[in-house]
């Protein structure tokens, strides 16, 4: 297997852009990613797509061919990967099997989704198709209620409150009003966070990403070719992926997400790096619950400790372990199928420095991505690192 | 059919199919014959341990009771 490097990143708005299609979307960020890299697009030898639910919201399938052309990249095979929340997270992992196995040299993964051209009850029910349609959703369940189930069973077995829940979103959002390209760019207090409009309880509005239109791409190249891109390469020192059943109801314990557990096992072994080598990581915070059971997944954290962390700061911007300096889903929005693609720019941008000064973190070297599919039946690890 | 609450959620915001029915509360239940399933409370809320028993199944959903 040889080594894999990020050489070029691009990503649009995360925000709701009612005059842009789900193409003009991934054309955006693919015509950014060519700006930052110097890449053309007849260099492109395989295009891999994350989209959950195109079709479902826009009403057009055969979207990997649909998209690419629309940038010139045509020719190659071009895939949709769906894996719900983590479907460019799963592109992202299956482009660098590719190009670590020597299958082909350059790789453009993207991701895409179109949400907010659906009122919310529309959009809740298409989500609810990452869940068990035939079980829970047919019972009634939500996302926000699958992870609304998985905070009470925390809170009852570790004691964690609703100030632990809200401490996320409050750190989140304060990332979030420094990025520039996040969709709800404001600080949120403590006391706004708890006096939220009730979702599924305990969760309420502050406790759930946004619905958002938004698209990120990457370009994958073995680090033998990374010269000839103009940007500092990011080597993928380890990547996983894993899986659980896609029913809650199945699971034995639902505060723990086993996929997270195994993928970040096998990213850590691979990238021979122990947790604590790691500077900042970028969680899937689809809910507040979900970044504190994160924490304690990845191993950064005792079983139960993920809420009294976010608390005390550990995890704040300049904390000791910087989680979501983008925002997170929370803050920075969370348009499905780009969120895992979105992580990787994010985090590249801290590991060459270029982000904005005020959202810079001081030590940069290794950073650690999670991407998180429906109640945790997908879970890609990543680990990048800058090459010394 | 009797058992366990495991987890239970109030639901406010309801997909298209559901929203008439809003706010309902969806459980986990912990059967007494060892399997786990997902439904929904018909009457009184339940919380996290409370014992349920099966009432009805009704479009397809499994339908508890708190027992008193």
């Amino acid at each position: 297997m040889r080594p894999v490097a990020v050489v070029g990143i691009g990503k649009t708005p995360f925000g709701a852009f009612a005059d842009k299609t789900l193409r003009d979307l991934t054309q955006e960020a693919i015509r950014h990613l060519f700006a930052d890299c110097g890449a053309s697009p007849a260099q492109v030898e395989g295009f891999y797509l994350g989209n959950f639910a195109g079709p479902e919201f826009m009403g057009q399938s055969h979207l990997a061919p649909y998209v690419a052309s629309a940038s010139g990249i045509t020719g190659v095979p071009c895939t949709r990967f769906e894996n719900a929340c983590a479907s460019s997270g799963s592109a992202f992992y299956h482009a660098f099997n590719a190009v670590a196995a020597g299958t082909l040299d350059v790789a453009l993964v993207a991701g895409v989704e179109k949400m907010t051209s659906q009122p919310t009850p529309k959009v809740t029910e298409i989500l609810a198709e990452a869940g068990d349609v035939s079980g829970e959703g047919k019972a009634g369940a939500t996302f926000p209620a699958l992870f609304a189930m998985i905070a009470r069973r925390h809170m009852h077995q570790y004691g964690t409150t609703r100030e632990h829940l809200a401490a996320v979103a409050v750190k989140n959002h304060a990332n979030g009003a420094l990025n520039p390209l996040a969709h709800l760019r404001k600080n949120i207090t403590l006391e706004q966070a708890l006096a939220g409009k009730p979702v599924a309880d305990p969760l309420t509005v502050f406790d759930c990403s946004l619905v958002s239109d938004g698209a990120a791409a990457c370009l994958l190249v073995p680090l033998e070719r990374a010269a000839e891109f103009r940007k500092p390469p990011i080597r993928i020192l380890g990547i996983a992926q894993a899986s659980d059943y896609v029913a809650l109801d199945q699971k034995p314990d639902i505060t723990v997400l086993e996929a997270n557990k195994r993928a970040a096992a096998k990213a850590l072994a691979m990238a021979r790096v122990r947790s604590s080598d790691i500077d900042l990581l970028e969680v899937h915070d689809c809910f507040t619950i979900a970044e504190i059971i994160a924490l304690e997944d990845l191993g950064f954290v005792a079983k139960g400790d993920g809420g009294p962390a976010t608390a005390s700061g550990m995890t704040a911007l300049h904390g000791s372990l910087p989680v979501n300096t983008s925002g997170g889903l929370k803050s920075k929005g969370h348009p499905v199928g780009a969120t895992g693609v979105g992580q990787i720019c994010d985090l590249v941008l801290q590991l060459r420095r270029e982000a904005e000064p005020e959202r810079q973190v001081a030590k940069a070297d290794i950073a650690l991505a999670q991407n998180l599919g429906g109640s945790g039946a997908t879970s890609v690890v990543t680990i990048l690192g800058r090459v010394q | 059919m009797q058992g366990t609450i495991y987890t239970e959620t109030v639901i406010h915001i309801a997909p298209e199919a559901f929203v008439a029915e809003a706010p309902y509360q969806l459980v986990i239940v912990d059967l007494d014959s060892g399997s786990r399933v997902t439904g929904r409370i018909d009457g009184d809320r339940v919380s996290i341990g409370d014992r349920v028993e099966e009432t009805v199944l009704h479009n397809g959903i499994r339908f508890f009771r708190k027992l008193a």
